[in-house]
């Protein structure tokens, strides 16, 4: 994962099992062993026609720091990015993921770069999974040059074309088809790979869903249609808006699972399944039961549809961060003050890209019309009084 | 060269035709080699895996929009051969599809079934299921699929059955097809082709009647063209699925048994450019589609009577070919638009208000505009024709335009 990567560029020097960070005390307690280590998964998985994977999980001390350390990161951005809301640095819409970070996380533990991820708004984390800076993410979110989509998607158009993120939709629903497409692609091109398109239980009522689980079951695409579920599309709770909450079994002749998504190594072991079973026999629904803490976005309080004591109890009991925190501490993998080290570092990482965000420059405005059309033709757009900028042919 | 002075003289904001590359390793371009009012254009082939044809090979072959000499280009190869639009639209895939192996279909009753128009037959057994898809009836869904495998490098041509159930997609048409190069910054291009025939055709009901591209003009990033005989039917076809961006090629329900002869040689035509359907001094028309039809058959009354009109088919409706209309403009400075969108919000409604901005100095009058009716298209024969225009109209038109002669 290139968090990882940067972490370990970062200067610090790997010592027989042990990370060192300079000026440490603590060399001997952070274990980074991959030796494999084997958990159970507390809350067991629902199948629907298909029998559940086992909840024993292969995981390893590195791997848990690993997860720990990521879903740091993405906790800490998210946050500022709250705060760069509020000072105005972010316009629009801002939908934020803390609380769900465990699902892309644990999602990117079982995959690899021959897979893809599709997903709906809610993408800035999933954009971070995927290969993408903490830098990208804020100067994107605040329309600047250095975004990934050098400022002119916006929080909702985050994309990663080389780690295989495919966006990034403002349109929740419409990104199933395109998930469809992409397991297609896949097929066609005969690449070991996956689809994962992931939607919410708002979009879980689309109509296109279905098409699109009916023609990837009929053609057995190798898509998993993860069903991201935080129990409220914006305003209004599941029982409101769907006849059946069950939604890992509405894909009805699609198999489907259900898992704890407050649990990265559920989470893990899930997708595992269902990578293997995709590639063999078409598509699969994997429903994350997870929490979001922010409202929908940033104009949502998230008091008004829902009670601060639900909120608080999900944070204290099923925190994705607390649980591989506690898992360290009680395996005695990391110490009080390593975890706090790596918080450290992670603040300080993502305070940096903030700075640096802050400083890059607004795109150019000539870039308002480059884009429009890919150069085949050397194909410019009009300028709106066609005086500019003028469609010219090579 | 007789080029050069040609560009020079165009105003700023005129510049469809931009200097000419003359550097052939450049992607598919179109080169014009004469002066303006007569134009026969080379396209290159864009890909280096078209293992059976050079680079050069291609280029010599290749001719594009229609000369003055020759009101079709069809006659200018030696031998040729005869067909009808819909089997030179399926020359033009089948042809795609052998070039490329990324090229695949994807439609309702496109595979075993033939096509509805029978655009693809015999594609399935040719190409094999994987390549050819049948689809269930789910247009939002496989669409939307095609904009998926198209971020891949595949290049999907979608078939609509017929363009107005395209309105199920148009979610993705517009959000995902034609913005995605936009908002991802450049990451992802959306190589893919939506067809399939559109128009009023004969007694089919409101709802099969449809005429998409007043509908998705508006929509950044979409390339449209319209194909109206087999020449550029199939040239179009061909050049539309090797062009990088999204493009959307209107077809007409009542084209298909058009006969032409076309050139056995490879060709494509350039998806930007206008067609001269036949040189003329007294009032430019601009059409496309079927409504070019009704022109040229309006155009033989006019000309008995003494006009002289000329008849460009505008091809790409979006962008606009300003250009060669432009240069119609300045020699004629009277314009009728025949369209068959509506009246409200339609192509002819859009091209109106360019030319008139851009070629304001240059018209003696106010531009005509003949379109169908705002009105959904009756099941009733004769209530059908009242809503698309007639020649006889056409004709009266021009009189008030030029005046009586």
């Amino acid at each position: 994962m290139a968090l990882r990567q940067a972490w370990q560029k970062a200067g610090k020097v790997l010592n027989g099992g042990a990370l060192v960070s300079p000026g440490s005390t603590f060399a001997r307690a952070l274990s980074t062993s991959s030796d494999p280590l084997t958990l159970e998964i507390p809350v067991p998985f629902k199948g629907h026609k298909v029998d559940p994977p086992s909840s024993t999980v292969e995981t390893s001390a590195a791997e848990l720091v690993d997860f720990f350390r990521t879903m740091f990161v993405m906790r800490r951005m998210e946050i500022a990015a709250d705060s760069l809301y509020k000072s105005k640095f972010i316009r629009g819409f801002c939908h934020l993921y803390d609380g769900q970070e465990a699902v892309c996380v644990g999602m990117e533990a079982a995959l690899n770069d021959k897979d893809c991820i599709i997903t709906a708004y809610r993408d800035h984390c999933t954009h971070l999974g995927r290969g993408g800076t903490v830098l990208e993410v804020f100067a994107e979110l605040m329309g600047r040059k250095d975004g990934c989509s050098l400022g002119k998607g916006g929080s909702m158009h985050m994309y990663n074309k080389k780690g295989g993120f495919y966006g990034g939709n403002g349109i929740v629903g419409a990104q199933t088809p395109l998930g469809a497409g992409l397991a297609f692609a896949q097929k066609y091109l005969k690449v070991d790979g996956v689809t994962l398109a992931m939607y919410g239980d708002g979009a879980a009522n689309q109509g296109q869903l279905f098409e699109a689980m009916n023609i990837s079951a009929l053609w057995d695409l190798p898509v998993i249609y993860v069903c991201e579920n935080n129990h409220y599309g914006m305003g209004t709770a599941e029982w409101r808006s769907a006849k059946s909450p069950e939604y890992y079994k509405r894909g009805d002749y699609v198999p489907g699972l259900k898992v704890d998504g407050m649990d990265c190594l559920a989470v893990k072991q899930a997708v595992k399944f269902a990578k293997e079973y995709s590639l063999k026999n078409g598509p699969m629904v994997l429903e994350m039961d997870t929490y979001r803490y922010h409202g929908h976005s940033m104009s949502d309080p998230g008091s008004t549809y829902r009670t601060r004591d639900e909120i608080s109890g999900v944070r204290q009991e099923r925190d994705p961060i607390e649980r591989i925190r506690k898992l360290l501490l009680s395996h005695e993998f990391a110490s009080v003050a390593d975890l706090k080290a790596i918080e450290k570092e992670a603040k300080k990482e993502v305070e940096d890209a903030l700075a640096k965000a802050k400083e890059s420059p607004s795109p150019d405005a000539p870039e308002l019309f480059s884009h429009i059309y890919r150069k085949s033709y050397g194909a410019e757009a009009y300028g709106a009084d066609r005086k500019e900028s003028t469609v010219k042919l090579p | 060269m007789a080029m050069a002075a040609a560009s020079s003289t165009l105003p700023a904001y005129h510049g469809l035709r931009g200097s000419p590359s003359a550097n052939a390793k450049s992607k598919l371009s179109c080169v014009s080699a004469n002066p303006p009012s007569r134009v026969v254009v080379r396209a290159l082939a864009s890909k280096p895996w078209a293992a059976s044809k050079t680079l050069r090979q291609v280029a010599a072959h290749a001719t594009a929009v229609a000369s003055k000499e020759a009101v079709s280009s069809s006659s200018s190869s030696q031998g040729g051969h005869e067909l009808l639009m819909f089997e030179a639209l399926r020359e033009g895939l089948g042809e795609e599809m052998e070039r490329d192996p990324n090229v695949c279909v994807i439609g309702e009753d496109v595979g075993d079934y033939g096509g509805s128009y029978k655009v693809t037959k015999g594609f399935s057994e040719k190409f094999g299921s994987w390549r050819v898809l049948d689809t269930p009836i789910a247009e939002n869904s496989f669409t939307g699929m095609a904009i998926g495998a198209a971020m891949t490098g595949l290049r999907p041509v979608v078939e609509g059955m017929n363009m107005g159930f395209l309105l199920l997609a148009y979610n993705q048409i517009a959000n995902n097809c034609g913005m995605l190069h936009y908002t991802s910054g450049g990451q992802f291009t959306i190589p893919v082709v939506i067809r399939g025939p559109g128009g009023v055709g004969r007694q089919l009901g409101a709802e099969h009647s449809q005429r998409l591209e007043s509908y998705f003009q508006s929509v950044p990033g979409l390339q449209m063209v319209a194909c109206s005989t087999p020449y550029n039917a199939k040239g179009l076809m061909k050049a539309a699925i090797r062009c990088e961006n999204p493009v959307i090629l209107y077809e007409h329900v009542l084209l298909y048994n058009l006969k032409e002869k076309i050139p056995d040689e490879e060709y494509t035509c350039c998806l930007e450019e206008a067609e001269m359907v036949r040189p003329g001094t007294d009032i430019t028309i601009l059409t496309y589609s079927r409504m070019r039809y009704h022109v040229t058959q309006a155009a033989k009354t006019l000309v008995d009577r003494g006009y002289d009109p000329e008849i460009i088919d505008i091809r790409s409706l979006k962008p606009f070919d300003m250009y060669t209309i432009g240069e119609s403009v300045k020699k004629t400075h009277r314009v009728l638009i025949v369209e068959e969108c509506m009246r409200t919000g339609g192509i002819g409604a859009s091209l109106r208000s360019a030319i008139m901005e851009s070629f304001w100095d240059e018209l003696d009058g106010p531009i005509g505009c003949l379109s169908s009716q705002d009105v959904p298209t009756p099941y009733s024969g004769p209530l059908e024709e009242l809503t698309v225009v007639q020649p006889h109209q056409i004709v009266t038109a021009v009189e008030n335009l030029c005046g009586k002669k």
